[in-house]
């Protein structure tokens, strides 16, 4: 890549960061230069960043509807998924699926839900309600 | 309090711990780094999965760099995990009153100064903390042009996340170093190391995983959603994070051009450009699925795996090659 290629036409999801690249100088010398962002990046960070935002928002109109308990959606809220949230938390997947039901979500004990709200970020007061 | 030695970089670990040796008194390039610790590489690995997407890895695992370059500078790191956040903090705020440089280990995603759209929960980021005012540690970040700070509850939670890669919160710092000049002896035992990983004669590692990826690529359903999300986490692990295909390959050409200058291996100028070409080939590659994920163009996973497929014969012949000048 020549330096004049190096792309400078802006990516939003680096928030207005740049990032180092290495590229080719008028004198054939490989240099660092901060690029503001390549289209292709954009296109597929935000790709993932709507995946995650659409299951979390499934996931709040669940919890609406009592489908399901507000669990599912903070832990999609914060970009995890069953197996992060297991790890995060020591607490079995097939527990956590119990967890995701209303009912029994609503007779967590403290200590679980401290669990929780300790490895979501969150205080155990947001962590029952939705946002 | 500011720090000195922050540089701007393609990639946190080869960026940070350039910028530790060279704030320990020997400016060593970012680039020299990455290839004096035979950073290259790349690894399809099916079976450890990132938000049930499989891991590719375009570079040897975490702290490899650290440990490579370690070896060829005989210079002493020392590495310590804790148990406990408490500890965890603890030690790092004691090792600052003593004036250290201090690697971490961390979590992207529970770092505040990150843009919104790049949190995702990958544990294998790289960051120098150099001071502490208040509450705030200060922090050289390779990723970020200038240094940045981070209050103590966001830092330990990145320190101590979970998941795969877990960091344990890992830290980091130099004790010595042993050689300060680079032969071309080393810069040799770099690169073929390199040859050899790339050329590895196990199906899920170098040129041979690029082209088990291809072919796991050739066998997707052009129609469903689940292969544009594929095929979209293929560049996002090649470009974002930690900028693998392309980014590497400049990067590593970088270091050809830089060790060319060292007598005797005036040859590695010519491979510096060659690399250079490959790299371009995999930024194709990227535009070309970026425009099947954003649909300016249809959905063909044979064209994709075509490119994947003559670029791991491009690197194979290149490697090959590269191995034959050198020893």
């Amino acid at each position: 890549m020549d330096l004049q290629n190096v792309p400078q036409e802006g990516n939003k999801t680096l928030g207005g960061h740049r990032k180092a690249v290495y590229a080719k100088d008028a004198g054939g010398h490989i240099v660092a230069v901060a690029s503001k962002g390549w289209e292709v990046e954009e296109i597929v960070t935000s790709q993932a960043v709507e995946e995650m935002r659409a299951l979390a928002e499934t996931a709040r109109q669940n919890a609406i509807n009592g489908l399901s308990s507000p669990l599912e959606y903070w832990m999609y809220a914060r970009r995890m998924d069953l197996l992060l949230l297991a790890q995060s938390t020591g607490i079995w997947r097939w527990r956590i699926r119990r967890h995701l039901r209303p009912e029994i979500f609503a007779r967590l004990s403290p200590n679980l839900l401290k669990r929780y709200a300790e490895a979501l970020g969150l205080t155990i007061q947001q962590l029952q309600r939705l946002p | 309090m500011t720090f000195a030695h922050h540089r701007h970089a393609a990639h946190c670990e080869s960026g940070v711990v350039s910028n530790l040796i060279s704030h320990h008194g020997v400016p060593i390039s970012e680039a020299m780094a990455f290839g004096l610790s035979a950073a290259l590489s790349f690894a399809y690995l099916p079976f450890i999965k990132l938000s049930g997407l499989p891991l590719i890895a375009y570079r040897q695992p975490p702290k490899s760099i650290i440990k490579g370059l370690a070896k060829v500078l005989a210079a002493e790191f020392r590495f310590e995990t804790f148990r406990t956040p408490v500890a965890g903090q603890a030690r790092l705020d004691e090792l600052l009153a003593q004036g250290h440089v201090v690697g971490l280990q961390t979590s992207v995603y529970w770092l505040p100064y990150f843009p919104e759209d790049m949190r995702f929960h990958f544990n294998a980021h790289n960051l120098l903390v150099y001071g502490k005012e208040g509450n705030d540690y200060l922090i050289s970040d390779p990723i970020g042009e200038q240094t940045v700070r981070c209050d103590a509850v966001s830092l330990s939670r990145a320190r101590f996340a979970k998941g795969v890669l877990a960091p344990k919160g890992l830290l980091y710092t130099m004790q010595k170093l042993g050689v300060s000049t680079i032969t071309p002896q080393a810069v040799r035992k770099a690169i073929l190391k390199t040859c050899r990983t790339m050329r590895a004669p196990i199906p899920i590692i170098g040129v041979r995983g690029i082209r088990m990826l291809a072919n796991k690529v050739a066998k997707l359903d052009p129609a469903t959603r689940a292969s544009s999300l594929f095929v979209g986490h293929i560049i996002r692990m090649q470009e974002e994070i930690g900028t693998g295909g392309a980014g590497f390959r400049f990067l590593y050409a970088a270091f050809l051009q830089e060790t060319a200058e060292l007598s005797g291996m005036a040859v590695l100028a010519g491979f510096s450009e060659r690399l250079m070409v490959i790299g371009d080939g995999w930024r194709e590659f990227a535009l070309a699925t970026a425009r099947m994920v954003k649909g300016r163009d249809a959905m063909n996973p044979t064209k994709l795996a075509d490119l994947l497929h003559s670029l791991s014969e491009q690197e194979e012949v290149f490697f090959r090659d590269l191995k034959m000048a050198v020893t």
